[in-house]
């Protein structure tokens, strides 16, 4: 038994000190409130994944369970005057050889891969697209970037050409409603549909308001999260957060939680999950239901120096730097109708940075108590991939569940004490999984969590 | 029972006068705000007609630093929703910032910042591999743009949900009805939402001239948005913002908050055709008219008015005059409809929350503002446009639609508080 389950067990390991310091947290985030409505959960039955070391689920799952990373030197152009050359790249994807010749000239990568992770999304849960009734499956999906590669070389045409030379497909091809928009049109979804703007939190965004949408009546909804910007463009664009990782070493480059995290790899891909009203799953006689989304919350960090006029106030209150992901975390477990003591397992949002790490390693104790629950960043194998983080973290987590065991996090060993939380490192853990909270933070403040559990079929 | 969502707060800036009030002097005087493009020499463009807005990120209040980092479709909705959240007089510092939210839509964000931006990095276009000794320390706010819903949060003090809506030229709407949702389901009680867009910047104007979009109506800019006209030939881009203060009904009833209108229904509906093309039968949209008004359990015949999307693309107005006989039935032939992009053009996706904010005003003044440059019918578009001029009309209900790139199709419903209390 590993030290965070005796304790659990034994239900008296936790220092009084720590005990205050959660009962001050919750003051701090304020009372969660009741169940909303439109709330109920939804099934996941349908998973496709494109990441940077692993196309498709089982061959992700494979690598991630092996420990196999995809971060690599950058080999899409020449990185030798950039300060940092290592990427979560996705090497062996022909898209000609999973997409129709006629939407290769119109699509940058990143839409390439999010279309082909909703077909493998769709061909797992064994939907057919063509048989469902006019308006019940929608699309709603998040993207940081839109189709940059793409756009990039439409402004280098514009600006070394002229306009004559822009593609007639530039309009389209860029704007962030583009993998949204081509699931629609590729599987005939007329449904409601949406595209949200997001870093690395949003991609959870879309998941809930997925789930929303379910709760209002449409009875299916492929959604998620994709991006990718490795062209030289959207490589300094990456380098200008200030977050980035300059090691050489692809091992060592992103170490999440570890007393040598140095920064940042931003990586590219992303998960496309098919979530059902569990009735119409059931009616429709659905293969298998990977888990449930139970829960789900979002909260924004003010940042002190630039709340403005008459929201300025001097009685607002000041909250600790982990008050809003704790309070994202809590209300979505509320939401889902667990406490604290009920989550095997926190996917972390892992930020790389020491001092971000600490900030969540904070919510995490204050919730959770010290050592009081497993954490993993299998993100560390991937990097991180901006919208499409928090859905291939959702994934991953409902193959934890699947398969009782959870992944450890890359390459991080040495966590220090004084974050006071149980990371999984080295291999993964065999354990029983039922119910897995999964945080995401995005920059400028953004807080996201989801929780899922094993269905209740 | 189902929490009820009102407008108690509006923030405007679009082209023609800053303001609310001012907007509504351009829509009901008829006036359009087209130009020939100023931002840039347009010459080597095929349509050079643009609705610019007169903005100066100081003269509007906003610091240094803050022009200096904000995109200006940032700035537009910085200083909109000020302005809605002066306007609906509410006290932040009395509200629980975790129950105050964002949406924030938008089309192209950063598109102007990211063109400066590239142009520096690119020696002027000529390098494909860019210079990282010109980054600016704000690059990465401009390729990933959620930063403005972060910016409109901070400058509101809002610590709920915050979000960004990018569904092409239905953002406005959508972000709106996004607020909408989460109000009624208990997520928050109070969002500041709705949309800005400032994509009058030359990558735009050749994405919209490669598929003839625009208009090449360059000889008379003042009558280059001719939504509904037989001889209409595309849209005019242009740019704004406009935001709003969302509330739930009772909290504000109970605050004595100035009630412009509730929001009683909203729906998207997607065609799944083509990323830019639209079928004729407006099927879709119709449908989304419909759920529309069955969600604020409105019969067709209770519209007033309708706010049409009237982008002046021919396929567009045909389209949407199909939907609006489809889902109203013989009701569509008695009701007025008019596009407000014939005086302030098509600011992508801000125009969607500009048109949520003229349909106020209508249901304000019991005015409807008119379709301008209207001179020369299309037996193809056989409804009641309201042409040149504003007409008086009692409006206490108000259908508004939008359509978008990636086949969008999305209805809101608008009514008088004191009708619909």
């Amino acid at each position: 038994m590993s030290t965070s389950e005796e304790e659990r067990a034994m239900g008296g390991g936790i220092p009084s000190a720590v005990r205050q310091t959660v009962r001050d947290a919750a003051r701090e985030d304020g009372p969660a409130e009741t169940a909303r409505s439109g709330s109920s959960p939804v099934y996941v039955t349908g998973i496709g994944v494109a990441a940077p070391n692993g196309l498709g689920l089982e061959r992700y799952w494979e690598a991630v369970l092996a420990g196999r990373s995809g971060i690599v030197p950058i080999s899409r152009f020449d990185t030798s005057r950039y300060p940092a050359r290592l990427a979560g790249q996705i090497e062996d994807f022909d898209a000609s050889t999973h997409l129709p010749s006629r939407l290769l000239p119109q699509t940058d990568v990143s839409t390439r891969l999010a279309l082909s992770a909703a077909d493998w999304a769709i061909a797992d849960a064994g939907v057919d697209a063509s048989s469902a009734t006019d308006y019940d499956m929608g699309v709603v999906t998040a993207n940081g970037c839109g189709g940059f590669d793409f756009t990039h070389r439409e402004f280098k045409k514009l600006w070394s050409e002229g306009p004559q030379a822009v593609s007639v497909y530039e309009s389209f091809a860029w704007f962030y409603a583009v993998n949204t928009g081509q699931i629609s049109i590729r599987n005939g979804m007329r449904g409601p549909s949406s595209a949200l703007v997001a870093e690395q939190a949003g991609g959870l965004d879309a998941l809930g308001h997925a789930r929303r949408t379910v709760g209002r009546g449409t009875p299916l909804m492929v959604t998620g999260g994709v991006d990718s910007a490795f062209d030289p463009w959207g490589w300094v664009s990456h380098l200008s957060s200030g977050r980035i990782s300059h090691a050489t070493d692809p091992e060592r480059a992103y170490l999440p939680f570890d007393r040598e995290a140095r920064g940042q790899v931003p990586g590219e891909g992303g998960a496309i999950l098919l979530v059902e009203d569990p009735a119409a799953a059931r009616a429709r006689g659905a293969r298998r239901v990977y888990g449930e989304l139970a829960g789900y919350a979002s909260t924004f960090d003010a940042a002190p120096g630039r709340v403005r006029g008459r929201a300025a106030h001097p009685a607002r209150p000041r909250r600790g730097r982990a008050a809003g992901l704790r309070r994202a975390a809590r209300l979505a477990l509320t939401e889902a109708g667990l406490e604290p003591q009920d989550v095997d397992v926190v996917f972390a949002d892992a930020a790389g940075v020491r001092d971000l790490d600490r900030v969540e390693a904070a919510a995490i104790r204050d919730l959770f108590g010290v050592h009081g629950v497993p954490v993993t960043a299998p993100k560390a194998l991937t990097g991180r991939l901006g919208a499409g983080g928090g859905p291939l973290d959702v994934a991953t987590a409902l193959l934890s569940i699947r398969d009782g065991v959870i992944p450890a996090s890359g390459a991080t060993a040495d966590v220090p004490a004084e974050y006071g939380i149980d990371v999984v490192t080295g291999a993964p853990r065999e354990i029983r999984v039922r119910h897995a909270l999964v945080l995401a933070r995005g920059r400028w403040g953004f807080n996201s969590a989801v929780v899922v559990r094993a269905a209740t079929t | 029972m189902t929490r009820r969502v009102v407008i108690t707060g509006i923030g405007v800036r679009a082209p023609g006068g800053k303001g609310v009030k001012e907007f509504w002097s351009t829509l009901s005087g008829g006036r359009t705000a087209t130009r020939r493009i100023t931002f840039f020499d347009p010459s080597p463009y095929r349509s050079q007609v643009a609705a610019e807005a007169d903005f100066d990120p100081v003269v509007e209040g906003l610091t240094a630093a803050e022009a200096d980092r904000m995109d200006r479709a940032t700035q537009f909705a910085v200083v909109c929703a000020d302005e809605a959240v002066q306007d609906s007089g509410l006290d932040l510092t009395a509200l629980d910032p975790y129950r105050v939210g964002v949406s924030l839509g938008s089309a192209v964000a950063a598109a102007t910042s990211l063109e400066r931006e590239y142009l520096n990095l690119s020696g002027g276009g000529r390098n494909w591999e860019v210079d990282p000794a010109g980054l600016s320390p704000y690059m990465f706010d401009y390729m990933v743009p959620s930063v403005m819903p972060a910016e409109v949060a901070w400058a509101v003090g809002a610590e709920g949900p915050v979000a960004m809506v990018s569904n092409g030229c239905t953002s406005g709407l959508d972000s709106v009805g996004h607020a909408v949702q989460l109000i009624r389901e208990g997520s928050a009680d109070t969002m500041v939402a709705g949309a800005s867009d400032t994509p009058i910047t030359p990558i735009v104007v050749a994405c919209f001239d490669a598929i003839k979009a625009t208009t090449p109506r360059n000889d008379a800019p003042e009558e280059a948005s001719r939504p509904f006209d037989g001889s209409r030939n595309g849209f005019v881009l242009a740019e704004g913002a406009a935001m709003f203060v969302l509330e739930e009904y009772d909290s504000a009833k109970r605050r004595g908050a100035p009630i412009y209108a509730e929001v009683t229904g909203y729906a998207t509906r997607s065609n799944a055709f083509h990323m830019t093309g639209l079928k004729p039968d407006g099927r879709e949209m119709a449908e989304a008219i419909r759920v529309a008004l069955n969600e604020s359990r409105a019969d067709p015949t209770a519209v007033d008015y309708i706010n049409a999307h009237g982008s002046g693309t021919k396929q567009n107005d045909r389209h949407e005059t199909a939907a609006f006989k489809r889902s109203l039935g013989p009701h569509a032939y008695a009701t007025p409809v008019s596009s407000i992009k014939s005086m302030v053009g098509h600011s992508l996706g801000a125009i969607g929350s500009l048109e949520i904010a003229a349909s106020v005003l209508a249901i304000q003044h019991d005015v409807v503002p008119p379709t301008a440059n209207l001179h020369i019918s299309d037996p193809e578009c056989d409804l009641d446009y309201v042409p040149i001029t504003a007409r008086e009309h009692r409006v206490d209900t108000v259908l508004t639609v939008g359509s978008g790139f990636g086949g969008f199709q999305s209805a809101m419903v608008l009514r008088d508080p004191e009708e619909a209390a």
